[in-house]
């Protein structure tokens, strides 16, 4: 894995940054963070588990996205970070 | 209205403007850099932002290019009602995504379910429209790409759209052959609704559908010229229930307020409550 970048700052979007670690840290930027932080930190967990990765720092810039965005914006990241794609070539 | 495939708070808000379809951009609007991100979000905004009964179209990059299998494969497992073809040329072009599709289709059992709608852009794509019209049972429509199409011609988009003429009748023609629908090109400038509307009302006379649009302030001009008025309604419920009171007394022509109605008057009079019902002008029990 390599330290990779997925989202922007625009309203409604999220920006993830994710790099090599051991273990899964997770570091939270959000003006929605007493109301859905734990939720935001669920989903961007529930997808990296879902991709197999178990070991990354990740730190996520939130600007109210949708949780449909934050499983996006994780993926993406992930996958430039590892290269694996989840798509057919 | 077309909506950038990578801007997740447009995607998010897009169907609280009421438009008929929604099309999720991964080709022009999304930069090369941010094709794999854009593809992703389309994909999750699909499974999870519920769009109700808003018909769901996603433009896919060309299958020349790297993303476009890609794309299919993401769009048609995200369950997507319609793929938008861009810059179709030949029949063979739509073959060839069909079958992307059904490998798709086959793998997670949904055999039949997308539909394709092909963009033409392009002189050749012109020459061939109805060869693109009828090259698959998948195609509900046809439609305009007018930038593209008039850089091609050598010539640019004017006000008045003389250089589109043949290109959009020739669009029109080749749908109704093949019994499918055509949609117009977008109009992008939003500080000309004047020129917007009477580009509106030029392309419905011409035969089509409807308009792509790429703001929602567009939906309310779109719908003003395109939904029937209520004197245009109750004409065409005096022509149905004419035509009807003649068939029951055997008689083959009738005239309704003096005027002599044959088959084409019918259908156009069917077209319209058809169009009512369409805009929720009407309800199904009340368009007779």
């Amino acid at each position: 894995m390599k330290e990779a970048t997925a989202g922007t700052l625009e309203s409604g979007d999220i920006l993830i940054q994710i790099a090599p670690s051991k273990g899964l840290e997770i570091e939270l930027q959000s003006s929605v963070e007493a109301q859905f932080g734990r939720q935001i930190r669920e989903v961007i967990g529930e997808t990296l588990t879902g991709l197999g990765i178990k070991d990354a720092y990740v730190r996520a810039v939130d600007k109210g996205a949708l949780d449909c965005t934050i499983r996006a914006r994780v993926t993406a990241a992930a996958v430039r970070a590892t290269g694996k794609d989840v798509w057919k070539d | 209205m077309f909506v950038p495939g990578n801007n997740p708070g447009m995607m998010a808000d897009a169907h609280i403007y009421g438009p008929d379809s929604i099309m999720l951009d991964l080709e022009d609007s999304v930069t090369m850099a941010e094709k794999d991100a854009a593809r992703l979000l389309v994909y999750n905004a699909l499974k999870s932002i519920d769009y109700g009964t808003t018909e769901m179209v996603v433009r896919i990059n060309p299958l020349s290019t790297p993303y476009g299998r890609k794309d299919v494969e993401a769009v048609v497992k995200a369950g997507v009602d319609v793929i938008r073809m861009p810059k179709t040329e030949t029949a063979d072009e739509v073959r060839e995504l069909e079958a992307e599709i059904l490998k798709v289709e086959e793998e997670i059992g949904a055999v039949g379910r997308t539909q394709i709608m092909a963009a033409i852009e392009s002189a050749l794509g012109i020459v061939n429209a109805y060869e693109i019209a009828t090259a698959s049972k998948r195609m509900m429509g046809i439609a305009l790409g007018a930038e593209d199409y008039s850089a091609n011609l050598k010539t640019n988009r004017t006000p008045g759209g003389a250089e589109l003429l043949l290109a959009r009748e020739t669009i029109v023609v080749a749908a109704r052959a093949a019994g499918i629908a055509c949609f117009d090109t977008v109009y992008s400038n939003l500080d000309d609704m004047e020129t917007f509307r009477k580009e509106v009302e030029l392309i419905k006379i011409l035969g089509f559908d409807g308009k792509s649009i790429i703001n929602p302030r567009q939906i309310e001009v779109v719908n003003s010229v395109f939904v029937p008025t209520e004197k245009e309604i109750n004409k065409a419920r005096a022509v149905i229930a004419g035509i009807k009171e003649a068939k029951a007394k055997g008689s083959g022509v009738i005239s309704v307020n003096g005027k002599m109605v044959d088959r084409p008057v019918v259908i156009r009079a069917e077209r319209t409550i058809a169009l009512a019902i369409a805009a929720g002008v009407i309800s199904g029990e009340e368009a007779l």
